[in-house]
């Protein structure tokens, strides 16, 4: 009874494209809109992800999140150093700086000081130019994104893009010259904001004149460590706080998520794409069975099973869902696709995928579920009433 | 003499918003096998309710009602269901076929629903459509066929799984005179033999010769039942 359940659906060409575009459009909105949800919330603690090399960071107690800076004393630094079980630490620098442009305009950057000697914390991908050129006097390394838009120079056609930032163009940053050695690439920041790498005895003189500059003590563990029990000792000689990896980010991210109004913005889209999807395609659904009625009745009549025509209606629903789930799936990927080059934040892991195939199976699920019972209820008697 | 159906007080009372309506109210009557029995009658005199009952789709609240010396009212739901798949063929007023089926595949339906491969149930359709005049039509939708080509599809439907009974409600009503004849009459010609039995409702008195019995019905009872045959 398959194939007479497949030409049921497909019989009627404006219902069935109906119920798809239904479905697809609830599969678009639940991996489209989480999918740049997640974009931005990766963006909360790109930089930690960038950095890479430490296994723990060191910063102090008062720190909620990554960019939520609260400087210690550079002294801090040779504490961690003396602490059993770390192999190095070093210091960086990360602060909001003014750099003035060409234009004689200002631009707020994000200034990541880098220890003088061995560059640890750099960019990950060098596009132009060598770290090591942050050797030379007045250096820095732009990202190529701010580099090519808010740290470009201004275009000589009015209203046109900027000129990119190239190797040996100047910036001014607290009115000290800085030259470009290097344009990196890295991960785009939450705020969009243009990052400049240096060396932190650099960063520091960039800096407004300030009592405790040092950002955060980047630390490597000895090989066989156990990380969680060289935080532990860290916290209690230093007094400080001490987070692997993977936790920072997880304190990072759980600040966004509980102090701002990101969750509750992306999750109404999401809950909304569902429930106008469940309607639209239940709705269609039920419409579809509840005008195929009649043609259930002579089935019934003729001696057709509930059972089977619950497995002909779980069918329909399963092929309607498959073809609007692929659908939306494949116009999120489509989307990501197009927009990996722009600002917009897109990431499109597998579990997204798993999650609105879960939500269009509750779709489909009520659909087929209303048209069951519709279905069920069914005198056969309704096959003699014209 | 066999019969196919034997109907003993039976009664149909539906409750409709707390009104009760009786349709049927202690209706006798028995149904010879290989006979065409007539049931006729003004609207609502419960005819349709009747072949309801008789064909196993509708349940009586009282009497007995034997298909072939079966009362389906004992029977299990699974075992009503499998004796109506063999044993009982529907013609209906609107003819009732899957508009997106083409004829073959309408007409397979109930070999399908009886376990057959559908591509053996197919070529059996198509063969009893050639019976009945459609074997060229085999591929066509009930959309690009006319209304007396689309009832002798549902004829050719209720007869390809060799049923014992065929229930056909005002199979003519939708049709013009001259239609509704050659359908009155491929169904005597083709579907009635000694071991099949139809049971028309009709309101339709030009095809009233056509029945070799005719069970006349008003208000839920059996009024008069005449033998055309004895008339004859």
């Amino acid at each position: 009874m398959n194939h007479i359940a497949l030409k049921m659906l497909m019989g009627d060409t404006g219902k069935y494209i109906g119920i798809v575009m239904g479905l697809t459009f609830a599969s678009l909105i639940m991996t489209q809109q989480p999918a740049i949800f997640l974009g931005i919330m990766s963006r909360t603690y790109s930089f930690i992800t960038d950095v890479g090399l430490p296994d723990i960071w060191v910063i102090d107690p008062k720190v909620q999140f990554v960019d939520d800076i609260k400087p210690m004393q550079d002294t801090e630094l040779y504490r961690v150093r003396g602490i059993s079980g770390v192999e190095w630490a070093m210091p960086m620098y990360k602060g909001l700086l003014k750099a003035r442009l060409l234009d004689g305009t200002f631009q707020t950057c994000n200034v990541v000081g880098l220890d003088d000697a061995t560059l640890i914390g750099g960019p990950p991908v060098m596009l132009e130019g060598k770290i090591d050129d942050l050797r030379r006097s007045d250096s820095v390394i732009v990202d190529i994104d701010g580099a090519s838009e808010k740290l470009g120079k201004p275009s000589l056609i009015p209203g046109g893009k900027p000129i990119p930032l190239k190797i040996g163009d100047n910036l001014e940053l607290n009115d000290r010259r800085a030259i470009v050695v290097g344009i990196a690439k890295v991960t785009r920041t939450f705020q969009s904001q243009p990052v400049i790498y240096t060396t932190y005895s650099r960063a520091k003189s960039y800096a407004p004149k300030e009592r405790k500059l040092l950002s955060f003590v980047l630390v490597k563990a000895k090989k066989g460590q156990d990380l969680v029990e060289l935080t532990r000792r860290i916290r209690e000689s230093t007094g400080l706080a001490a987070y692997t990896q993977a936790d920072f980010k997880t304190l990072t991210y759980e600040y966004f998520m509980h102090n701002t109004g990101i969750p509750i913005n992306f999750g109404t889209s999401v809950l909304l794409g569902f429930i106008v999807g469940a309607a639209i395609a239940g709705q269609t659904f039920y419409n579809f069975t509840l005008g195929n009625i009649m043609q259930f009745g002579v089935l019934k009549a003729m001696g057709t099973s509930n059972w089977i025509l619950l497995r002909m209606i779980l069918l329909q629903a399963v092929l309607v869902g498959s073809i609007g789930y692929g659908l939306g799936v494949g116009l999120t990927a489509l989307f990501g696709f197009a927009m990996r080059h722009t600002i917009l934040a897109f990431k499109f892991p597998w579990q997204l995928l798993l999650f609105s195939g879960a939500g269009i199976s509750l779709i489909c699920a009520f659909a087929a579920i209303i048209s069951i019972l519709k279905v069920i209820r069914l005198e056969p008697a309704i096959v003699f009433k014209g | 003499m066999n019969l196919a159906v034997r109907c003993q007080n039976l009664v149909k009372v539906y409750d409709t918003g707390g009104q009760k309506v009786t349709a049927l109210n202690g209706i006798n009557l028995d149904i010879i096998a290989g006979q065409l029995m007539m049931l006729v009658g003004p609207s609502g005199c419960g005819k349709t309710t009747l072949i309801s009952v008789i064909a196993g789709i509708l349940d009586q609240d009282e009497g007995l009602c034997e298909l072939f010396g079966e009362n389906l009212l004992a029977m299990r739901s699974k075992d009503k269901l499998n004796f109506r798949a063999k044993n009982i063929g529907f013609v209906f007023q609107a003819f009732n076929l899957l508009p997106s089926l083409n004829a073959a595949e309408n007409v397979s339906i109930p070999l399908i629903i009886n376990g057959m491969k559908r591509a053996e149930a197919e070529r059996k359709a198509i063969t009893l459509l050639e019976q009945v005049g459609l074997g060229a039509r085999w591929k066509s939708l009930p959309s690009q066929l006319s209304g007396g080509q689309q009832q002798r599809v549902a004829i050719a439907r209720a007869l390809v799984h060799n049923p014992r009974l065929i229930v056909c409600d005002e199979p003519t009503s939708a049709l013009d005179h001259e239609t509704g004849r050659n359908v009155m009459k491929l169904l005597k010609d083709v579907a009635l033999h000694k071991d099949r039995t139809l049971v028309i409702v009709t309101h339709d008195a030009r095809i009233f010769d056509f029945a070799d019995r005719i069970a006349e019905m008003d208000d839920g009872h059996i009024v008069e039942v005449q033998d055309k045959r004895e008339q004859g």
